[in-house]
């Protein structure tokens, strides 16, 4: 890199971005003062774009995510990748991700492999040791003998073979989950119900159905895709821990779009970049553009007490120190009872309450207390 | 002098409950009869309107300050309860604390060192999470108390206790009376109030309990004569009339010496009464009623939700000087001006102070009184008496007038003022404009202006505000004025640019080919208030884009690109035409054409890169001057639409036949395949489901394949024009009209509902091709088919549902924001903290950056090294 000493300088005073920006965008024939002229005008402009002290940068950030939620589309579903799994987008998803809820409407994850798997060795076969498998999916035959009362199953051998099972292990499996004995006869399984009702006969056959057989609990859909050059594998479902203790899986860019699962597995830091990365995600498949600066300040602000908090009365508003503050959002004598019976003061140090009171806002230009002379 | 000062501010405010003496001492009077008026209509002594609790009858005097009416602001009485009353308020408090405390000797139940330990836990809790933390604490430690069976201080055995909703207490299947709860509760040390999160200094346990009743000022429950002359109480009065006459009841009753029955059933109505005259939405309880069946509104619905005290009066206000018209567009006004019709002119007014220098003239004002445009409406004395200018008082007035009077006179042109446009979803739907008084009955302003306020001209209306102070115009002027608000916080571009007839017209000029003698050019040059046209070449005739360049300043440069511009793939030759770069080198446009993408809203850094170079007036200015360039120059050039805008050559309507038929046929065979089981599903979906995505797939494809031909072969027109300079429209809105509509989505899938197996009654049950599933193959120019006109109305009636349910979501998100996030603000150590100083973020956006003096939310570092290394674009 070219006259990288005078780059020295201005660390300390130019964001790394910019610095970055400068190197990259240097043509290859540049002079020693010509740099230097470059980095002295940025610097100058730089400086001169600096947000001023008091300024509400919250009610800025608030206006710029509220005001494209206007312009979104409701109950719009994205097709990730091809078209077989979709996930919400649009306003619905934004307020999602802004509530905190505990869990996703359409839970998703992006599994990054390790090489070689990530060229697409046995790509298939990992897919299936991800998803959760149910018995119904490797059965071919189902019978119930009503007079004997039986039920015979028999299993796919193919499909047995691609999720390296055998008869036995599924006789275990289904002895384990439902508490009866079952007999291996041939390529078939029999089932004899203690209970010999036709109803409860029924009743263990749906329960047979649903015997988990491998894979991760709660990953429903797999789908292995291209991604530039590389196969990752789109799960609907998700249960990052798992997934993460794979031994093929890249644990480094293997993410889950479920913000609180985030935060449980990989802690608050990582649940503030999650925030800012599914809302990014929402607003630019929307096509709208909004600064980085004041998506990031709603994470941080729903990140600041450790906790992932969401924008409701039970979550960021409630940690408000203002009892009017509070009152003034939503259920309004709950606040100001519990603050009576405590005994509570309000310092009126933020804005709505000095509305109320008909004073200057500590903020903006109400920020600096001066007062002149006569 | 009326010079004015706030010289008391509010420092904080300070919760509490009332205890009975301070209600007792703050009262003015006793209420001890539920009468109100007596027969000559004056209140009743000792009644609920008595005059000692202020006055609302026009005339009267207050018994207690001696003030009139609107000076008085009223004052509290007070009743004596017979019995106490639970407080519905507090049942939740005061079970929790008889759960927890001896029933013998009001101790909480826990040994003594535990009880320390407690008010140990507390006080860290408060240190370490405040008052939040402190709730939970006390949760947990209720939770503790209440499981105790044993008072560890006296051996009593405590009984459960249980509530039957919503304020009867039940101990060992008796009731406990409120004289019994509340005698449990005083026994309680003040101590001891603190483990239940109680300040002792402002809330004791007993006064939840309550035996005094506080009445509030005839003030806050005026009540209104009604044509008839009859008078109609407010509901809180009504309410009180129940309690005073139940409690009287029931004194008399006790006094009488009563059978205890009946002193009960009086002692439970009053409960009730009580009840909900503090909250008729208590859930068990049936809602008072007036006598037409309408549920009363009492205390807490006075005070709750969006209609309530504190989101209505509190957080909201109203204001004078403001005015509100339907809104109509003047591309003659500047940026920043408003049109004001004469009427609003003269009914707003902007006070001017008198001095010895405009006495003068201001007298003008005065004389042309408020009739005559630019008169005045009001002077105000110093003494602070305001009085209105009519031709009687005209002379008097004039006489009277002296250094230190504020004259209210009309709005004059160049006057400052803020103007509106609901909803207001970012700073810029509230700017200040410069009065341009103007006749009419509209509001006007510069249709260049709409995008930031979001307005359009069908109907809507908007708000005008005038600053009455010094202070506030000053503000207004420098921190809202248009130009200031160029730069959109939320992405650091330009939120106001060229839009419609401007966009075109500019793009027709500055396309290449486009001539004019140079006389229309200066013509056209002077209509847009350009004087100094040196900078045109002296030639006979000139090209459209040296007409552009005198615009712009001769030391500026700039390079981007047009929308024509198509990026070229990689190791393919570059095949845009000559106007997809624009190129302007020193204040010259050499290359290029000026569309949407560098002139347009929320796009481009043409603008930006005026504004970041020449400040913020003058890029207003420069903004002003090409859209009127725009428009003039389209005015002379002439612009239609017309129906041939839509023609094709005959092969391309062959071609999009073709196309179409392919389609239609290749979806036939996809039927076709799924009716013989060969159709092959899709991992994760049905056969039904992947027929259908192969359908849309392969139906979209021929789509877009039409609107590709259109967008190739379409005849060079004004629709065209449009399209390509982004003035309104694009290709595929072209294609619509000339070729094929296409397929009608809903939710993302064929249309599918409507009669058992099929859409419309006019096609076979289990009819799965594209005209039986909304796909519309007609052009609009062609015209649809019925069955296709309804597809159509579907989606346009789907997409409507849309609208109308996103609005309310959206806004309920944006006010959830706006309410979490308002305090958050820069110190001026650059942090950014919430009101309590908690840092949120140690430097805004990570590098302190305003986006609003950004570009595009950065420094534009390769502009700074196109000018410093001389660079001209490739």
């Amino acid at each position: 890199m070219a006259h990288e000493e005078l780059f020295k300088g201005y660390e300390q005073t130019l964001p790394e971005h910019i610095l970055k920006d400068i190197r990259e965008n240097l043509p290859d024939k540049v002079n020693k003062a010509e740099v230097k002229e470059i980095l002295e005008i940025t610097q100058t402009e730089f400086d001169a774009a600096l947000v001023d002290a008091g300024e509400a940068v919250g009610i800025v950030a608030a206006e710029s995510i509220g005001e494209p939620g206007t312009q979104m589309t409701l109950n719009t579903f994205h097709f990730a990748g091809v078209a077989e799994m979709n996930v919400t987008t649009g306003l619905p998803r934004l307020i999602e991700i802004l509530d905190a809820s505990a869990a996703p409407k359409t839970p998703m994850m992006e599994i990054y492999l390790k090489a070689p798997y990530n060229k697409g060795k046995d790509i298939k076969k990992i897919a299936h040791k991800i998803k959760e498998t149910k018995l119904k999916e490797l059965i071919s035959e189902f019978s119930i003998n009503v007079l004997e009362s039986w039920i015979a199953i028999v299993p796919d051998k193919k499909k047995l073979a691609d999720l390296d099972m055998d008869i036995a292990k599924i006789k275990k499996l289904i002895e384990k989950g439902l508490k009866v004995n079952v007999e291996i006869d041939d390529d078939k399984l029999i089932i004899k119900p203690k209970d010999e009702t036709l109803s409860e006969m029924h009743k263990i056959k749906e329960k047979i159905k649903g015997v988990y057989v491998s894979g991760l609990k709660t990953i429903n859909h797999v789908l292995p895709i291209k991604r530039e050059d590389e196969f990752i594998i789109v799960t609907a479902g998700t249960k990052l821990q798992d997934v993460l203790e794979l031994d093929f899986v890249d644990p480094i860019r293997t993410t889950t779009n479920d913000v609180k699962e985030i935060a449980s597995v990989l802690g608050i830091e990582a649940a503030r970049s999650a925030i800012m990365i599914e809302v990014l995600k929402v607003i630019n498949s929307q096509g709208l553009n909004v600064d980085i600066r004041h998506i990031m300040l709603v994470a941080d602000i729903m990140c600041v007490s450790g906790l992932v908090n969401g924008i409701t009365r039970y979550g960021v508003v409630s940690e408000k120190s203002s009892v009017l503050a509070r009152a003034s959002f939503e259920t309004p004598l709950k606040h100001i009872i519990a603050a009576a019976l405590s005994g509570e003061e309000d310092k009126l140090t933020s804005v709505i309450e000095n509305v109320m009171l008909n004073q200057p806002i500590p903020s903006g230009t109400g920020l600096p207390k001066l007062m002149m002379k006569d | 002098m009326v010079e004015e000062y706030i010289s008391k501010k509010v420092k904080s405010i300070i919760f509490s409950l009332q205890s009975p003496k301070m209600i007792k001492q703050m009262a003015s009077a006793k209420i001890v009869t539920p009468e109100l008026y007596d027969k000559e209509g004056y209140p009743v002594d000792g009644g609920l309107m008595d005059v000692r609790l202020g006055v609302i009858d026009p005339g009267l005097k207050c018994k207690t300050c001696g003030y009139k009416l609107k000076d008085c602001v009223g004052h509290f009485g007070y009743i004596e309860l017979a019995r106490p009353i639970i407080h519905i308020k507090f049942v939740n408090l005061v079970l929790s604390i008889l759960r927890s405390i001896c029933k013998d000797c009001g101790k909480p139940l826990a040994p003594p060192e535990k009880i320390e330990s407690f008010g140990k836990q507390l006080k860290n809790a408060k240190e370490i999470g405040g008052q939040e933390a402190v709730r939970n604490k006390v949760k947990e430690i209720i939770k503790y108390l209440k499981t105790q069976t044993k008072c560890p201080h006296c051996n009593a055995a405590q009984l459960k206790i249980t509530i039957e909703k919503p304020t009867t207490f039940i101990e060992d299947n008796k009731r406990i009376s409120p004289i019994e709860i509340r005698t449990r509760l005083e026994k309680l040390d003040d101590e001891h109030c603190k483990l239940f999160g109680m300040h002792p200094d402002f809330a004791k346990p007993d006064w939840a309990i309550l035996t005094v009743l506080p009445i509030p000022p005839a003030t806050m429950r005026p009540s209104i004569t009604l044509e008839s002359g009859e008078r109609s109480e407010d509901d809180l009065t009504h309410k009180l009339g129940d309690i005073v006459r139940i409690n009287q009841r029931l004194f008399e009753n006790i006094n009488a010496g009563a059978p205890e029955i009946i002193v009960e059933d009086l002692w439970d109505l009053l409960q009730y009464h009580i009840t909900t005259y503090f909250d008729n939405a208590v859930s068990q309880l049936p809602p008072a009623r007036h006598r037409s069946g309408q549920p009363l509104k009492t205390l807490t619905a006075r005070i709750k939700s969006k209609e309530g005290r504190i989101r209505h009066n509190l957080a909201g206000k109203r204001t004078n000087f403001s005015a509100r018209t339907v809104i109509s567009p003047d591309p003659y006004l500047k940026l920043n001006e408003v049109g004001v019709p004469m009427v609003i002119a003269m009914k707003l007014s902007v006070p001017e102070r008198v001095t010895e220098w405009n006495i003068e003239y201001l007298k003008t004002f005065v004389d042309r009184g408020p009739t005559t445009y630019p008169g005045a409406n009001y002077i105000v004395r110093p003494d602070g008496k305001k009085k209105k200018i009519t031709s009687e008082t005209k002379e008097a007035l004039l006489e009277e007038i002296q250094p230190g009077f504020l004259i209210e006179r009309h709005l004059l042109d160049g006057d400052i003022s803020i103007f509106n446009r609901q909803p207001s979803l970012h700073r810029m739907s509230m700017m200040c404009h410069r009065i341009r008084v103007l006749p009419g009955k509209t509001l006007r302003l510069n249709p260049a202006v709409c995008h930031p306020y979001n307005a359009d001209f069908d109907g809507d209306e908007m708000n005008l505000h005038i600053p009455q102070t010094e202070e506030a115009r000053a503000e207004a002027e420098i921190l809202m004025e248009v130009q200031t608000q160029l730069i959109s916080p939320r992405y650091g571009l330009s939120v106001i640019g060229c839009n419609q007839d401007s966009l075109s017209g500019l793009f027709l000029l500055t396309k290449e080919g486009t001539t004019m003698l140079r006389k229309d050019a200066i013509n056209l040059l002077h209509t847009i208030g350009i004087e100094d046209t040196s900078k045109l070449p002296t030639k006979d005739t000139v090209t459209g884009k040296e007409v552009a360049s005198v615009i712009f300043p001769s030391d500026f440069s700039y390079s981007g690109y047009s929308k024509l511009y198509k990026k070229p793939k990689q190791g393919e030759a570059n095949t845009n035409p000559k106007d997809a770069i624009v190129l302007i080198n020193k204040g010259k446009l050499t290359s290029g054409v000026l569309d949407k993408n560098n002139l347009g809203e929320g796009k481009g850094l043409l603008l930006r890169t005026i504004h970041k170079k020449y400040g913020a007036e003058f890029a207003a200015k420069q903004l002003y001057q090409l859209f009127r360039l725009g428009i003039e120059y389209l005015t002379i050039h002439g612009f239609t639409v017309e129906f041939s805008d839509t023609d094709l050559p005959t092969e391309a309507k062959e071609h999009i036949n073709q196309t179409l038929n392919d389609g239609v046929e290749q979806v036939k065979n996809l039927v076709k395949m799924y009716m013989n089981g060969e159709l092959e599903a899709l991992p994760g979906k049905t056969e039904r489901e992947t027929l259908e995505l192969k359908i849309l797939e392969v139906l979209n494809k021929a789509r877009n394949t039409t609107g590709k031909i259109v967008e190739k072969e379409a005849v060079d027109s004004c629709t065209l024009t449009m399209v390509k300079s982004g003035a309104r429209g694009n290709f595929l809105n072209l294609a619509q009209m000339a070729a094929c509509v296409g397929q009608q989505a809903m939710r993302g899938k064929r249309i599918d509902k409507g009669y058992a197996n099929r859409t419309l009654s006019c096609f076979r049950r289990g009819d799965l091709g594209p005209k039986a599933h909304g796909f519309i193959r007609n052009s609009f120019r062609s015209g649809l088919s019925p069955s296709e006109f309804f597809f159509a109305a579907m989606t346009g009636r789907d997409s409507l549902m849309d609208t109308a349910l996103r609005t309310p979501k959206s806004g309920y998100l944006y006010r959830r924001l706006a309410n979490a996030m308002q305090d958050l603000r820069v110190e001026y150590d650059r942090t950014v903290r919430d009101s309590s100083g908690r840092v949120v973020q140690f430097i805004y956006g990570s590098d302190g950056l305003d986006v609003s003096r950004s570009s595009g939310g950065t420094i534009d570092v390769k502009s700074i090294i196109n000018t410093v290394c001389n660079i001209q674009a490739k």
